[in-house]
């Protein structure tokens, strides 16, 4: 079980508020961890630390480290585009770009990797398989991506960044909005995608956190307050909190 | 500073350079005007300039109170009969009439702001100069006939500014007069207009900068005669009237004078300007 | 006497109804009067043949080739910078000290009349530079009055895109440059071309500028130091001069209906713009 992230002492501000306190956290590989916690616990920022995005932000400012592959991905000289391509995010609200649904999978990969034609083909359909889409959108690739249902769409979004040949998938709350069979849909996904990626999973929903993820890490305002086998959370959890939070005392 | 970094520096430097075009522009404008046109003042000092009656160029005679009077005059003449139909306009279209109604009109009037100048003053010189000649008397080419149409002219603006002022008033306003009983008119008056009042100001304001720095169309038919306008019939001659009329063939101190009056018209629509963005963006109720 | 407020609005809308309707009837009236007298003059020689005997018999092509030209040398010079100081003002800073300044330039150049730019114009391009009379120097100045239309509408245009597009597009490794010019640009560009053909209306019409900087040479530019006459400065030495009545008409009547088409087009793709957002 290698670690692929490691989070060191990590703390964000925004100009003087403090949204996370000295976070400690591993990542394994090809794992999936869910993150759950209350609303404002930190929890997106935390994701958005972790590619980055954060620092788009007025009076971002960050303590501490995270190191992938043992090196600290806040280094003045780390290269931020292609961090956040080897982390591939997905919004709670699907986003596609107004194109067709081929353009908006090879958006990222036209940026800055191969651009003839017939691999952007080749790419395509292999994203779309692992996402499940292929069968329903193969005959109208060059159609509208806004045409699509919500469930199909966040599919779409979670290809998109597939093209890039990232090693994390980042989530923050993607199924939130989606119907049952949709979200069903994409966990499943999920499943079968952790054999090739490291899956971060942020979700206000604590039972598809049970479902699907291997580890889950508890977020209460800016803080870690526990993380381990997600069976181990659910049923024994260290810390009063975090059972508090699981049986809905508050939340 | 990784690469990556370093080249969206440069580009955001590139920018930033093009943006200040816009502002650098401004200021050689502002340079070359001056330049030109404020040592002849100090030569023959503010007062003979503003307070002259006699503009006989050849005779280094340079006095620019004829044209100071004769724009004044036209310009009131023109928010005289802008303004009442450019509000009326406006609330109309916004408080009385349907939304398609609205949306047919505005763009209409949009077609109005598109017309040159040049057009509007030979329609003036074909239709309104003989009629005033005929109905009032005097040679036609007059303040009322520039008043009229520079009225028109001005139109575009103070009707799209106060429609937009209005439209801007958040619909609770509205609501909670009419629910107190109050017709579409007396929440208008009593409500929207004080609410809206300083874009409304604003849109007047600018339509007073746009009849002043009007010029080809004045010049068609105003009659040009350098002489302070006696009445509503006389001819007039306004500041830009003046440098567009004598440019073509002036020099030396001549042509540094016209200058001068660029620099007089310059300041006075600098000053409204200012007046007009300062009124609008104290708009925060 | 205290009107009763149900007939008090009765009469003022009333009374709003009929100064609507004055405005819009000018309007009307201006372009069919134009129109009916002009139309008739509007022939294939008319607008492929070059004026005769100082306009009073021939054509208008040469002039129709003079303003064109004018109108492409601004909006060649103006629509880089201001598209550039949108994205500048909207994509790579935060309000500031810096954008007010910019914005202040903007504004106060929107407000300064076409006889100061003339006058700047002539100062500058035409004497100081030496360039003369000449499509240049009318086409730098013509620039510079279209400028702040330009900055202005592109920002609007620019801001409108929806701010998820530009998080997608940092999330999958784009730097701000390919963000600007793949996404946001493409999606505001409605907005922007709009923006540029309102500014090509104005330049069509606009004379006191042009007459001092490009002068008014009847033949054809051959280049761009030839002085040249516009369909705007031509119509107003016809109608002043009194060279040709039925020519003026008819350069008049183009310069409508060019507005006209210019309107129309503006108007289409304003619809489209926002038929896409919304």
């Amino acid at each position: 079980m290698t670690i692929a992230i490691r989070v060191k002492g990590f703390s964000h501000f925004f100009g003087s508020l403090q949204t996370l306190k000295t976070i400690d956290l591993d990542i394994l590989k090809n794992e999936i961890l869910g993150v759950i916690g209350p609303a404002g616990s930190g929890k997106s920022t935390f994701l958005g630390a972790l590619n980055r995005m954060n620092d788009l932000i007025r009076k971002s400012r960050t303590e501490g480290t995270i190191e992938i592959e043992g090196k600290n991905i806040y280094d003045p000289d780390v290269n931020v585009a292609e961090l956040r391509r080897r982390l591939g995010m997905v919004f709670a609200t699907p986003v596609p770009l107004p194109r067709s649904i081929f353009e908006n999978v090879v958006f990222g990969t036209r940026l800055s990797g191969p651009r003839h034609r017939a691999r952007l083909a080749e790419i395509v359909e292999d994203c779309l398989k692992r996402t499940s889409l292929w069968e329903e959108v193969k005959d109208r690739l060059d159609t509208s991506a806004l045409r699509l249902s919500g469930g199909q769409q966040q599919r779409l979004c979670i290809a998109r960044i597939l093209a890039l040949r990232p090693d994390f998938i980042l989530l923050d709350e993607p199924c939130s909005g989606l119907d049952p069979i949709s979200t069903a849909k994409i966990e499943d996904s999920l499943r079968l995608l952790k054999r090739d990626y490291t899956i971060i999973l942020v979700t206000n929903n604590t039972k598809q956190a049970a479902r699907v993820a291997d580890q889950t890490a508890f977020f209460l305002s800016g803080e870690l307050i526990e993380v381990g086998p997600t069976d181990k959370i659910f049923t024994a959890p260290d810390d009063q909190r975090t059972d508090d939070y699981l049986r809905g005392r508050f939340g | 500073m990784n690469k990556l970094e370093r080249d969206e520096r440069l580009i955001r430097l590139a920018l930033l350079a093009v943006s200040f075009s816009a502002v650098s522009v401004l200021a050689v404008v502002t340079v070359f005007i001056f330049s030109e046109g404020v040592p002849i003042i100090f030569k023959y000092g503010f007062r003979s300039f503003l307070a002259g009656m006699n503009w006989y160029p050849s005779e280094k005679s340079f006095g620019l109170l004829p044209m100071i009077a004769g724009s004044l005059m036209v310009t009131l003449g023109a928010l005289i009969i802008g303004v009442p139909f450019g509000l009326s306009c406006a609330v109309f279209l916004t408080e009385f009439s349907s939304k398609r109604l609205r949306r047919t009109i505005k763009p209409a009037i949009e077609l109005l702001a598109g017309i040159p100048s040049v057009v509007y003053g030979f329609m003036g010189v074909v239709l309104l100069v003989p009629f005033i000649r005929r109905t009032f008397g005097g040679p036609g080419f007059s303040v009322l006939a520039a008043s009229i149409i520079l009225g028109i002219m001005i139109l575009p603006t103070i009707i799209s500014i106060t429609i937009d002022s209005l439209l801007a008033v958040p619909p609770a306003y509205r609501e909670g007069s009419i629910a107190l009983g109050a017709t579409r008119w007396q929440t208008t008056k009593m409500v929207l207009f004080p609410a809206a009042r300083s874009g409304i100001v604003a849109s007047i304001i600018l339509g007073m900068g746009r009849a002043i720095g009007e010029t080809m169309a004045v010049i068609m038919v105003a009659g040009n005669a350098v002489a302070v306008p006696g009445s509503l019939i006389s001819p007039v001659r306004t500041l830009t009237s003046n440098i567009a009329l004598e440019m073509g063939y002036a020099s030396g101190e001549h042509r540094q004078a016209l200058f001068a009056t660029g620099v007089i018209l310059f300041v006075i629509i600098m000053v409204l300007n200012t007046i007009a963005n300062l009124t609008s963006s104290r708009k925060k109720v | 006497m205290r009107l009763d407020p149900k007939v008090e609005q009765g009469l003022v809308k009333a009374a709003l109804q009929v100064m609507t309707a004055v405005t819009v009837f000018v309007l009307i009236f201006i372009i069919v009067f134009i129109l009916r007298k002009g139309i008739s003059v509007l022939d294939f020689s008319f607008l492929t043949r070059n004026p005769v005997d100082m306009g009073r018999g021939g054509g208008i092509f040469s002039t129709i080739v003079g303003t064109l030209v004018l109108t492409l040398v601004a909006v060649l010079i103006a629509a880089p910078l201001g598209v550039g100081t949108a994205i500048f003002l909207t994509e790579y800073t935060w309000e500031n000290r810096i954008t007010r300044i910019i914005r202040f330039g903007a504004d106060c150049l929107a407000g300064i009349p076409s006889i100061i730019f003339g006058l700047f114009g002539f100062i500058l391009f035409v004497t100081k530079l030496g360039f003369g009379w000449s499509v240049l120097s009318g086409g730098l100045t013509l620039a510079f009055m279209i400028l702040p239309t330009i900055i202005r509408t592109s920002e609007e245009a620019i801001k409108s895109v929806p701010a998820t597009y530009r998080q997608v597009s940092f999330s999958l490794g784009s730097t701000r440059w390919q963000m600007v010019t793949r996404v946001v640009l493409p999606a505001a560009l409605p907005g922007i071309v709009t923006g540029i053909i309102l500014s090509i209306g104005r330049s069509i019409g606009e004379t006191a500028a042009v007459i001092f900087t490009a002068g008014s040479a009847l033949h054809l530019p051959t280049s761009i130091f030839s002085s040249s006459r516009t369909m705007a400065v031509h119509f107003y030495i016809l109608a002043r001069e009194g060279i040709s009545m039925s020519n003026a008409y008819g350069t008049a009547a183009i310069l409508v209906i060019s507005v006209l088409i210019i309107n129309l087009l503006t108007y289409y793709l304003m619809e489209k713009f926002i038929r896409k957002y919304s």
